[in-house]
């Protein structure tokens, strides 16, 4: 396991993501309100780029016609198939047993402490004292 | 728990193997691109009334998609315009790298199965020649469907015969929700002239022909109409067989686009059965329906069934006949099949290269 | 071939046929008793079993008297109740009151109908039980006649048409489905369409033959519906058995409908399992027409392909010619898959055949 800079903090704005390549995985970032989260790239359906897609909330119902909607921007929606896939957990809405894509936890690092990976390289230009965004893989 | 992406050797092989691609969905970046082939009366009144479908909507469907166009998220080119719009993106996202060889175009949105008969005759001719200009002509892995205003069965196969000698052509593009079933003696000069000329009629999942969408009237939901693209599948391709189309034209060739393929088995059977005690009524019909079927009828793959466990695909599949399905990824549309995964089987060779690239090879007319 | 039953097999679709018009007006109401003979009102012979097709009738069960197939107790004995030794069969009259467009119409024929399933059978046979006959297109008077039958244990079954006006799973038929509940009662959707719609989703065919192998469409359709509609979410123990529909078409639909269900959740929030699995807990399928594959391993494997053993409840269709002779199960199936389709699966599907008859 290698610690890998993916971004520096404010590099995503708060409801966005960023999309990067960590020991060629396709991995992207997303920021929940300050909270980062990590996803592979890659649907566990037939491995479409699953974190292009849309982010919304989730629609459930407690009978049909009762529609209970929350988690907004949470959920992450497939472009090819439309699974839906939480953000936080990797989990899919549809058969939470059976289905989930891989999730990168995503930790807040000084920058002292991150000595390797690609965007190390450019980063040193800048500010090696502001605050980065590591992944363990 | 953590489930990888889904792939087999075979299929990620595949990916590397040159493809034919029996159903990608060109679509205009400007609606104005049919008009060096519209007389301006039809300009005009598509500006003015619009091209009224048997549905509520000016500008969308009956049922509202799931995505905007139905179509994938990444799929919008970047220089902008729907999906599917631009030639060169279509290039670099898809017809390069997926391999393909051979790309059979499914213009849809076009002018098909209008309230105005008149108006689809001339959209059906200016998709026609937009096809050529914007696609075949420019890349020439590409071929074109006759477009054709089916409800006016005269007119459809005046507008096949005029690309009888247009080696771009390559398939009579119909779609399946008709007026009438697909079966029906209104529609079998369409059938004519396309054995006329060697083009198997495709016949593509949608369209408004005025009927309520399931046997029980107008369901509610999407998902609904998406499932049903089966059910109006197998009745258009039950009446074909029955009304004695395959039987009346030995020669004519049908393909089922986009409405999966793993209910033709069973409804083979079943129309077995049910001609055995009830034959008096069809003398026209000589054989089995299941042999005409087996003789004159191809499916287009996608979107393909995904059982679990996936072997029962197989036994699917090898019920219908390895020869008999056509790989498709409805390219741009939002269920697309990709052809490195989408098909989770360990295959032989042979079998590979037959629903891959050979059946397209058998059945488009000169490829 | 023929098939012996073991003892206490149980036959779910029969169709004792009313005999005229005059067999029922003594169980209909003024004003209908008078207005069916004063307007001159035929018969109501649907066009979804013509009345001399071979499917309509199998050639040894017509009567030499040319009278009506099945509409006598000692034509039922003789033909189906003592040659396949069942215990119980249920009796599913295909009397044409769906396709009435008068909802008040409709569910007078409805009472009568019932009322002489009870009085000219059910009491006079302790085998047979049978469906409530009621009309979709007035659901508020399809509940009065539950609620009339309701206390009958021998009635087992609420029976509608496969294709009616309305999808089977919309709201306003809800009430249909909350009484059957209440009741322990099974829907029984049948084969047939009320024509209240073209028969396909592509309009009206030419042949007899088309119109009955989209039967097995309307089925998919129909089972769509119920799903999609948060059927068996609103009501959990509802029981819906498929009558007539072929089955060998379940296992590619379920496929189907699983794919679009995954990537279009959100659309029906409320279809919370996936459609297999609520097919296996809600829905049952008649085993006639078989609709099988030439061989018995394709068989097999269709069966394979439906992951339960649960699902297929055994039936002759009687008269509807669908086998020869007895033959009435395919060759080859394993003898527990059989003894689950003639004595358990029903007995699950139909809690009230459990139930003492007075």
């Amino acid at each position: 396991m290698s610690r890998h800079v993916v971004a520096a903090v404010g590099d995503i704005a708060p409801g966005d993501r960023k999309l990067v390549i960590v020991r060629g995985r396709p991995i992207a970032i997303f920021n929940l309100g300050g909270e980062y989260f990590g996803l592979l790239n890659r649907c566990p359906h037939q491995g479409g780029p699953m974190c292009e897609g849309k982010i919304t909330g989730l629609v459930q119902a407690s009978e049909p016609g009762k529609y209970l909607y929350s988690k907004a921007g949470e959920v992450i929606r497939c472009p090819w198939h439309n699974w839906e896939f939480d953000i936080r957990t990797g989990q899919s809405y549809c058969e939470p047993d059976r289905f989930k894509t891989r999730a990168y936890p995503v930790e807040v690092a000084d920058g002292a402490a991150v000595v390797e990976g690609p965007y190390v390289a450019e980063t040193i230009k800048v500010n090696v004292a502001e605050r980065y965004l590591v992944v363990d893989l | 728990m953590n489930v990888q992406a889904r792939q087999t050797p075979t299929a990620a092989a595949s990916s590397k193997l040159a493809i034919a691609d029996g159903d990608i969905h060109p679509t205009r970046k400007l609606a104005s691109e049919f008009d060096p082939w519209l007389d301006k009366r039809w300009r005009d009144d598509v500006a003015t009334f619009g091209a009224r479908q048997r549905q509520p909507w000016q500008n969308a469907p009956a049922y509202p998609k799931a995505q905007p166009n139905a179509s994938r998220r990444d799929a919008y080119p970047p220089e902008g315009g729907r999906q599917g719009s631009s030639l060169p993106f279509m290039q670099q996202q898809h017809l390069d790298p997926a391999n393909v060889a051979l790309g059979i175009l499914n213009p849809l949105g076009t002018g098909q199965g209008l309230q105005n008969i008149d108006m689809s005759i001339a959209l059906c001719h200016a998709t026609n020649e937009w096809q050529q200009e914007y696609w075949t002509k420019p890349d020439r892995r590409l071929r074109a469907s006759v477009v054709v205003p089916y409800e006016d069965p005269i007119a459809s196969a005046k507008e096949i015969r005029r690309y009888a000698d247009n080696a771009d052509f390559v398939q009579v593009f119909m779609l399946s929700r008709t007026s009438e079933p697909l079966g029906s003696r209104k529609y079998w000069p369409i059938y004519e002239a396309a054995a006329e000329v060697g083009m198997p009629v495709g016949v593509h999942a949608f369209g408004y022909g005025g009927n309520p969408m399931t046997p029980g009237g107008y369901p509610s939901y999407y998902t609904e109409e998406m499932v049903g693209h089966s059910q109006a599948q197998q009745s258009g391709l039950a009446s074909l067989v029955v009304e004695g189309v395959f039987a009346r034209f030995p020669s004519l060739k049908m393909i089922m686009i986009e409405a999966g393929f793993a209910w033709a088995p069973s409804l083979t059977w079943r129309l077995d059965n049910a001609w055995r005690r009830l034959k008096q009524e069809t003398p026209h019909l000589t054989r089995l329906p299941s042999e005409y079927i087996r003789d004159q009828v191809w499916w287009t793959t996608q979107p393909m069934e995904e059982p679990e466990p996936r072997t029962h695909l197989r036994d699917a599949i090898n019920w219908i006949g390895w020869d008999r399905l056509i790989f498709a990824t409805d390219y741009p549309h939002w269920d697309y099949d990709d052809p490195a995964t989408s098909l989770p089987l360990k295959i032989s060779e042979a079998e590979r290269e037959a629903f891959f690239i050979g059946n397209a090879r058998n059945v488009y007319r000169g490829v | 071939m023929t098939k012996s039953l073991a003892p206490g097999a149980i036959d779910c679709d029969i169709h004792p046929a009313v005999p005229d018009l005059a067999a029922l007006l003594p169980y209909m109401d003024d004003p209908w008793r008078e207005q069916v003979v004063v307007r001159g009102i035929d018969d109501l012979a649907s066009i979804a079993y013509p009345a001399n097709s071979p499917l309509t009738c199998r050639a040894d069960w017509r009567p030499a008297d040319k009278s009506v197939p099945a509409s006598s107790l000692a034509q039922i004995r003789r033909d189906v109740l003592d040659p396949f030794g069942t215990s119980i069969a249920i009796a599913n009259c295909l009397y044409g009151v769906q396709s009435l467009f008068s909802e008040d119409m409709a569910a007078a024929y409805a009472t009568a109908v019932n009322r002489w399933m009870a009085k000219e059978w059910l009491d006079k046979e302790p085998r047979l039980r049978a469906s409530i006959i009621v009309a979709a297109q007035g659901p508020e008077l399809a509940v009065d006649e539950i609620e009339r039958w309701a206390h009958d244990k021998r009635f087992v079954q609420v029976l509608l048409l496969v294709s009616g006006a309305t999808p089977l799973g919309k709201r306003s038929l809800w009430p249909i489905y909350r009484a059957a509940e209440k009741h322990g009662l099974a829907i029984g959707i049948h084969a047939g369409s009320a024509y209240h719609n073209p028969p396909t989703s592509v309009g009206w065919p030419t042949y007899y033959t088309e119109d009955y192998v989209s039967q097995a469409q309307a089925f998919q359709s129909q089972l769509t519906s119920l799903i999609c509609e948060g059927v068996f979410n609103k009501f959990p123990d509802l029981k819906v058995v498929l009558l007539e529909s072929g089955f060998t078409w379940l296992p590619a639909h379920l496929w189907r409908l699983t794919k679009f269900w995954r990537g279009l959740r959100m659309e029906i929030p409320w279809v919370d399992r996936a459609p297999a699995d609520i097919v296996r807990s809600n829905v049952r399928l008649s085993l006639q027409p078989v609709d099988g594959p030439p061989d018995r391993d394709s068989l097999l494997k269709v069966f394979d392909h439906m992951q339960s053993d649960e699902l297929i409840l055994f039936s002759t269709d009687y008269p509807h010619w669908q086998f020869d002779g007895t033959a009435a199960i395919p060759d080859g199936l394993p003898a527990d898959l059989v003894r689950k389709m003639t004595h358990d699966n029903p007995r699950a599907t139909y809690a009230r055949l459990l139930e003492t008859v007075a």
